[in-house]
């Protein structure tokens, strides 16, 4: 029972991040209609700003965090100002191939800055811990859980009351209607890519302190590609869904099936593709998307 | 108030589409803009709002100007910031959004707490069935209330002067008849004048202040709306008071420079 337990627990820490992942993938969609390959390498550019704030410049975790976000903000903006708006009435393709290269560039970057080379550093994470039963949650994971529950809950609020929030749900439906009352779309898009970079800088941090950092940290995109499949792809709330889902099911089949593989694991890192097979094949528009709407 | 002086317009720089169309709308009036399908209506409107610009057009020569603004060349928000709100065709509600909310992206330019809410009142007070549905996902309304609610948000941006594209379209001739007495009552009562572009001439006669036809992206015809209503033409071609063929054009008839002239 501790076992499971400790399997569901450190499952749905991977499962939130997994849905901050499949936000940034989101909000992308809804506003460029394209996914952003790139989404993974905000993941592994923010797995090293952490190390960067949490062990070089030795800030608390709250200040690196916030610094990391800080950096994400301005990053976001440049990219969509400087790569994707040239785009802007170009065809889905072009800006899909357009986030390839940055992907690929966002890699160099980080290999040039921090040599790409393994980095951890849960070691500078604060020592809580929090026991469930016979298990202590790790603070790593704790953290994770505490930080990415805290973001989401901001986005939902965002989404949902706030004035900008309303303008992107607008824009995502109708942007000449958008335009119509004065609201200017290029800024949406700006925040919509500083919000992708934020989400995906802020799930870095959280899974490097549980697994460390490296360049190939940005494959983890891929994976999150999982769930916003399963989400239905245009619904914030069915990325959550299904994130946590995913997050669960993968880390309690890898606990309990890897043993018995005669290769002694790597289940996990196949378990969302299976996911997005199984969803192609039977439920190809996800579980949870906005229903269509449509009337007689 | 608005002045749309000889505009030519194409589409991605080779569809030309109006071939020097000119014309005025005064503060508080209304003004009906009417015409066989396919003449040039909705891209004078998508003109005078800068949306022409979201569909690669191109205001190739002549100008607008608003209030003293040169506005061609604006970008659609500059111009809905200045106080012009199109209500385009086809009742383009944001469909995944609630009725309140659509309301309110109508204001979203406004930082006037109060008076969003005065006039989210105001809204409610001239079309109430949407007051009962302000929750409810606007996809789901019927036609004619998807209509108000359009009208309703662009009421919302306080604008000085409405752009309506085809407000009846696809309504019950019931429903026509009351929405063009609120249009009546908002622009008496709220001080906003309008640019309604119709097909049914005779409702949109029955309350504008001034008329014009376009054929092929041209002015044929223009004057006040009640000698529009008795010209011989308008009532053969739009009124369909007449048992001549459906077929002919203005451009056919000999007598239509004399009627112009007479009418100006
Ligand atoms: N985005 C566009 N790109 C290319 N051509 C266009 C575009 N929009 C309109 N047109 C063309 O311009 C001409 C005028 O169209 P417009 O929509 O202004 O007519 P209308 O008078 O509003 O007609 P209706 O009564 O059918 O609404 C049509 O021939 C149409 O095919
Ligand atoms: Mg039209």
């Amino acid at each position: 029972m501790t076992f499971f337990l400790q399997l569901v627990i450190t499952g749905f820490g991977l499962g939130m991040v997994y849905a901050l992942i499949a936000i940034g993938f989101v909000i992308i969609l809804k506003c460029s209609k394209a996914f952003n390959i790139a989404q993974g390498q905000f993941v592994m550019i923010g797995g090293y700003l952490g190390f960067t704030f949490l062990v070089t410049f030795n800030l608390p975790v709250w200040a690196s965090i916030l610094a990391a976000i800080a950096v994400a903000v301005v990053m976001g903006g440049l990219i969509e100002r400087l790569t994707l708006r040239p785009l802007v009435g170009q065809s889905v393709l072009a800006i899909i191939m357009m986030t390839i290269a940055l992907g690929t560039i966002l890699e160099g970057v980080a290999t040039l800055v921090w040599g790409g080379e393994y980095k951890a550093y849960h070691g500078a994470l604060p020592t809580i811990t929090l026991k469930v039963g016979e298990f202590s949650i790790p603070p790593e994971t704790l953290i994770g859980i505490i930080v990415s529950i805290l973001v989401v809950v901001a986005l939902m609020a965002l989404f949902r009351y706030a004035k900008i929030g309303l303008a992107m749900r607008a824009t995502a439906e109708d942007e000449q209607v958008v335009q119509s009352v004065g609201i200017k779309v290029t800024s949406i898009y700006t925040i919509s890519w500083m919000i992708a970079c934020v989400v995906g800088v802020v799930s870095g941090i959280i899974l490097g302190g549980v697994s460390g950092v490296m360049v190939s940290m940005s494959e983890v995109g891929m994976k999150a590609l999982a769930v916003v499949l399963l989400g239905g792809i245009d619904s914030i709330g069915g990325a959550i869904l299904a994130g946590i889902i995913i997050g669960v099911l993968e880390n309690v089949a890898a606990g309990y099936l890897d043993p018995l593989l005669p290769s002694g694991g790597g289940l996990a890192n196949v378990f969302p593709f299976i996911i997005i097979i199984i969803v192609l094949i039977f439920k190809p528009h996800g579980l949870f998307g906005l229903k269509r709407i449509e009337r007689i | 108030m608005l002045q749309v002086n000889n505009i030519e317009v194409a589409y991605m720089s080779v569809i030309r589409v109006l071939h020097g169309v000119s014309l005025t709308v005064d503060d508080g009036k209304i003004v009906a803009l009417i015409g066989a399908n396919g003449g040039g209506k909705t891209t004078t409107l998508k003109s005078i709002s800068g949306l022409l610009k979201t569909e690669e057009g191109e205001i190739t020569s002549g100008n607008i100007i608003f209030n003293n603004h040169r506005i061609d060349k604006y970008h659609p928000e500059s111009i809905a910031g200045l106080g012009i709100s199109q209500v385009m065709e086809g009742r383009r509600v944001l469909e995944h959004l609630s009725v309140e909310e659509n309301l309110n992206i109508g204001a979203y330019r406004r930082n006037d707490r109060a008076g969003i809410k005065s006039d989210l009142d105001m809204v409610f007070n001239y079309f109430p069935k949407l007051k009962d549905f302000r929750r409810r996902t606007s996809g789901y309304l019927s036609g004619g209330e998807q209509q108000m609610l359009v009208i309703g948000r662009a009421m919302m941006a306080r604008p000085k002067l409405m752009l309506l594209d085809e407000p009846s379209l696809g309504l019950a001739p019931l429903f026509v008849h009351e929405i063009f007495k609120i249009i009546k009552k908002i622009n008496a009562e709220q001080k906003v004048a309008i640019l309604l572009v119709e097909q049914n001439v005779r409702a949109a006669f029955g309350i504008a202040d001034y008329g014009y036809v376009m054929e092929n992206g041209r002015i044929v015809l223009d004057g006040p709306a009640d000698k529009l209503r008795d010209n011989e033409d308008v009532k053969e071609f739009y009124l369909g008071l007449s048992t001549v063929g459906s077929q002919k054009s203005f451009r056919d008839i000999k007598h239509y420079r004399r009627r112009k002239r007479w009418l100006s």
